[in-house]
């Protein structure tokens, strides 16, 4: 799979829900339209709903990655403003 | 700005909303409200203004708190009787979230100061409880340009609309002059059920939210009537007169000026 340039990162694995989503959609809501996130977050309930409801903003998930440590990292790009 | 995770927690449900985000709490957060009336009114719509983070809310009232407000104006509880209403709403918000400012105006609002008093604030909620004050917070409102949400209640009924300047009918447009002193009963004298407060009070709030985060249509142009008993709501579409002495085309009232109040409104 091809790299991205990541344009910020965000870590989300130090709150729980629902403002695991909220933290990861401050940090879309600062960046230009194009740019890329990534985001840090946990295994259970986080990587189950955040990319999904990410995808329902409009966004564009690009990878997940298994950090084998029980978290994950989710690239993100912003699509709409 | 950033938000700290306890600001992202505690407007998390505002800010997972489309229509609000980030940009909608910022400024809710930099908004300025003013509530005429800390009673029945301006009681829910201080709490949930508060609630939501609306930064700087002010509020005007030279009442004190007594036992029979208690069975409406939900900010104020039984210790807090004999307190200035203003006093005692700071003390509630300011529980529920110490975060924003509270501005204390303990003293009748006439027109001598509701010029100064209204232009610092982006929106005004009128929670009064007669019709000299509420033509005053109209004319001040109109002549300084500023977005207002008027509404009275009594019995089982209560009525809200909005006014933004340049775009909808003013108050006086509807209502043109005060009905004469005594001609109608206050809350005091007919009664009104507390919950009408809760109802009429909190749609208040919701229009300066709206108008503050800019979504969604205003009450403008419209009266909107609620009676409890028939469980029916009624929204009246609103002409804009031209002819009207202080909005329209040729304007009579070009400064505020108070009418008198009713003996039995006076509270010395």
């Amino acid at each position: 799979m091809a790299d991205f340039n990541i344009d910020e990162t965000v870590d989300i694995t130090d709150v729980v829900c629902p403002v695991t989503f909220v933290k990861a959609k401050v940090a879309l809501e600062e960046l230009e339209v194009g740019q890329i996130l990534a985001i840090r977050l946990n295994d259970g309930e986080p990587v189950q709903n955040v990319p999904r409801s990410i995808k329902e903003e409009g966004h564009q998930v690009l990878k997940l990655t298994d950090n084998q440590d029980g978290t994950y990292n989710l690239l993100v790009r912003k699509t709409e403003e | 700005m950033g938000f700290t995770n306890e600001q992202l927690e505690r407007y998390s449900r505002h800010i997972i909303l489309k229509e609000v985000g980030v940009k909608g709490q910022k400024r809710l957060l930099e908004g300025k409200v003013l509530i005429v009336g800390a009673g029945g009114l301006g009681a829910p719509a201080a709490l949930y203004l508060a609630a939501a983070g609306v930064g700087t809310i002010g509020i005007a009232d030279a009442d004190t708190v007594d036992l029979s407000n208690l069975q409406r104006q939900v900010i104020h509880t039984t210790p807090d009787i004999g307190k200035t209403k203003v006093q005692s709403a700071k003390e509630t918000m300011l529980a529920i979230n110490p975060e924003i400012t509270v501005n204390t105006y303990y003293k009748f609002v006439t027109s001598e100061n509701i010029m100064e008093l209204v232009s610092e604030y982006d929106f005004i909620i009128d929670g009064t409880d007669n019709f000299p004050a509420k033509f005053l917070i109209n004319d001040a409102c109109v002549l300084a340009k500023k977005p207002f949400s008027h509404a009275g209640i009594i019995r089982f009924q209560g009525q809200l609309l909005t006014y933004v300047p340049g775009e909808s009918p003013c108050y006086r447009c509807v209502f043109r002059e005060p009905p004469p002193p005594e001609a109608v009963p206050t809350c005091r004298q007919a009664g009104v059920i507390g919950a009408m407060g809760g109802v009429i009070g909190s749609l208040q709030a919701m229009e300066a939210v709206k108008y503050l985060i800019g979504k969604g249509d205003l009450l403008t142009g419209h009266l909107l009537t609620y009676d409890a008993l028939s469980m029916s709501f009624r929204k009246i579409k609103l002409p804009r007169r031209d002819d009207c002495a202080v909005c329209g085309t040729h304007p009579t009232i070009t400064k505020p000026f108070d009418y008198e109040q009713a003996g039995c409104d006076l509270k010395l």
